[in-house]
């Protein structure tokens, strides 16, 4: 019985039955990182230790009979974007290298009471600004499909350990497509909930009007698993949505006909790599089959999304990153002249080089003169993409789309052109702009067996019409045999 | 659009950013291929449509006034690249 294979659903069944218990599982886990973390270093920092204990105190609450959470016992990882109390959280920079929250986000919070036993802390992009994992300050991490490619960004470790084996799930944050894009590289289901479904207190802020955590899983039904423990309302952030959230389990088995699916001609541009467009129209025929009805549309905006993302999400992080100021905490320089001295060159070695020309393009669209043609603009163009994703969803229950055009590319190769760098996320920033739910699973291996990721999308608070679809599809989908180098 | 470098320095100052003169010159060309990107936006006449913030149905969200445990000054002191006297340090800035 291979343990790191399993889905958390599987162990799940198989501690409740007492056939495993939860130290079996982390033991597992920690001799599994201990063999495979130097090639994929999808971590920055391992709580292996207290990982443990933790399971031991789970497994002697069940030996006692105690009621136990709806993850007890799975081992996970976390994005180092999410407050962890007593546990280094750096955003993969310089500036928060040696943070330590003195509280939990809301999620870590959620994650605990239900159980879960947390391995570490996750690689990403600094301050989730990135498609590669390449903008960490630490270190790369590596595809686990082949070592010479990115996993992806900027959850590019929370994808990159779900595909090694390295945690049964783990937590990523999407605000243009970094959950997304890197399941997509990396083979595995990552989903963006709808903005305002879970809550963001104790994630650092990059663009709060689009940032959202949502989980990398194994497969569609842990997906539901997971959302169900970290979905709510919460009074600590204002921006969370007040209403009852269904259980995303309850429905996820229910057949799927008459669902209506659309496919967006704009997503199947010559832009697109060739072998992406054919897996995905591939998936419109096997939801045909299993008796949905697909029809083409057309979403002419969708040329605006990218445009208008780097505006809105460049203009919040400028506001967001002022906090980093050498003073409360974080990194501090050693030489200044002054107290403005001492922010401006703080934050000149403390933030990467990506951070900074964010923060650059943010600084000037929001400045004197330019506000109205960039930033201003950029909202009312979100106001019509918004519109288009309405209209398609009156009369569709899905869009079905790429995840990203191309598959995980080398590592190095795009890292200095910003705009070819920007491109990766073309299908994936215009559903944060419009706020809407969407999960990528794979669908397929390109010609060098790399991942291929398809993106169902639906309306706003509908996140159970999606996993159903992905559910149905992930039954019946016909892949080929290959598993990841590592 | 061309973007100079003084534009570069201005913005460099709003922002608090000490930029290297390398760091200068790579921002700039930087800058340039970004906002021309940007531009696109501005291909369109959209005068007429209203902006939206953000998505979901919320507007003013308030509670009530109560009081709840806090941080202990410890605690938020405990990530201080600097402190004295229970107090975060800076620079002297009045002479």
């Amino acid at each position: 019985m291979d343990l790191i294979k399993m889905t958390a659903h599987e162990l799940k069944d198989k501690l409740e039955s007492k056939e495993i218990s939860s130290v079996d599982i982390t033991k597992s886990y920690i001799d599994r990182i201990d063999k495979v973390e130097s090639s994929v270093n999808a971590y920055i920092t391992l709580t292996t230790t207290q990982a443990l204990a933790r399971a031991e105190e789970i497994d002697d609450k069940r030996a006692k009979g105690e009621t136990l959470g709806s993850l007890a016992g799975i081992t996970i990882g976390i994005k180092d974007n999410m407050c962890t109390k007593g546990i280094k959280t750096t955003c993969a920079s310089k500036m928060l290298e040696d943070f330590v929250p003195p509280y939990n986000a809301t999620v870590i919070d959620k994650l605990n009471n239900e159980g879960a036993v947390l391995l570490g802390k996750l690689n990403m992009d600094e301050f989730a600004m990135g498609s590669s994992n390449e903008n960490s300050y630490f270190h790369k991490t590596m595809n686990p499909w082949d070592l010479t490619r990115v996993p992806g960004g900027s959850s590019g470790g929370s994808a990159a350990a779900v595909a090694a084996n390295e945690a049964v799930f783990t937590l990523g944050s999407d605000t243009g497509g970094s959950i997304r894009q890197p399941a997509h590289y990396c083979g595995v289901v990552g989903m963006k909930p709808t903005y305002g479904t879970v809550s963001r207190y104790g994630l650092v802020a990059f663009a709060s009007s689009l940032d959202q955590i949502g989980p990398l899983t194994k497969d569609v039904e842990d997906m539901a698993l997971v959302l169900n423990a970290i979905t709510g309302y919460d009074k600590l952030d204002s921006s969370s949505y007040n209403k009852k959230y269904e259980d995303f389990s309850e429905n996820l088995k229910k057949d799927i006909k008459g669902k209506k699916v659309a496919l967006p001609k704009e997503y199947f541009s010559d832009g697109i790599q060739p072998e992406i467009k054919e897996k995905v129209i591939d998936v419109a025929k096997k939801l045909e089959e299993l008796g949905a009805i697909v029809e083409e549309v057309s979403m002419n905006m969708t040329d605006l999304a990218l445009p208008a993302y780097y505006l809105i999400s460049s203009a919040e992080a400028s506001s967001n990153l002022a906090r980093y100021d050498g003073v409360k905490y974080g990194y501090r320089a050693k030489n200044y002249d002054n107290l403005v001295d001492l922010y401006k060159q703080t934050r000149d070695e403390g933030f990467g080089k990506e951070v900074k020309r964010r923060i650059m393009l943010g600084t000037y669209a929001l400045s004197s003169g330019y506000y109205d043609a960039y930033y201003k603009k950029a909202q009312q163009v979100r106001t019509l993409i918004k519109n288009e994703f309405d209209k398609v969803f009156e009369k569709y229950d899905i869009i079905l789309t790429p995840t990203g055009p191309s598959t995980a590319f080398k590592i190095g190769e795009k890292i200095n052109n910003p705009i070819e760098m920007y491109m990766n996320d073309i299908c994936t920033v215009p559903i944060n702009i419009a706020g809407v739910p969407a999960l990528s699973m794979n669908c397929g291996f390109d010609s060098n067996n790399m991942p291929i990721g398809v993106q169902f999308i639906s309306k706003a608070f509908n996140e159970s019409t999606i996993l159903q679809m992905a559910y149905a599809y992930e039954q019946n989908r016909d892949l080929p045999n290959i598993t990841p180098q590592i | 659009m061309k973007i100079t470098k003084e534009q570069v320095e201005h913005v460099a100052n709003l922002a608090r950013l000490n930029l290297t003169e390398e760091e200068k010159e790579q921002m700039t060309t930087d800058m340039e291929v970004i906002i021309e990107f940007a531009n696109r936006i501005n291909e369109i006449n959209i005068d007429n449509i209203n902006p939206t913030a953000h998505i979901i149905p919320i507007n003013n969200v308030f509670r009530e006034d109560t009081v709840n445990p806090s941080f202990s000054r410890d605690e938020l002191l405990s990530n201080a690249p600097n402190k004295e006297n229970g107090c975060f340090s800076v620079p002297r800035i009045v002479e």
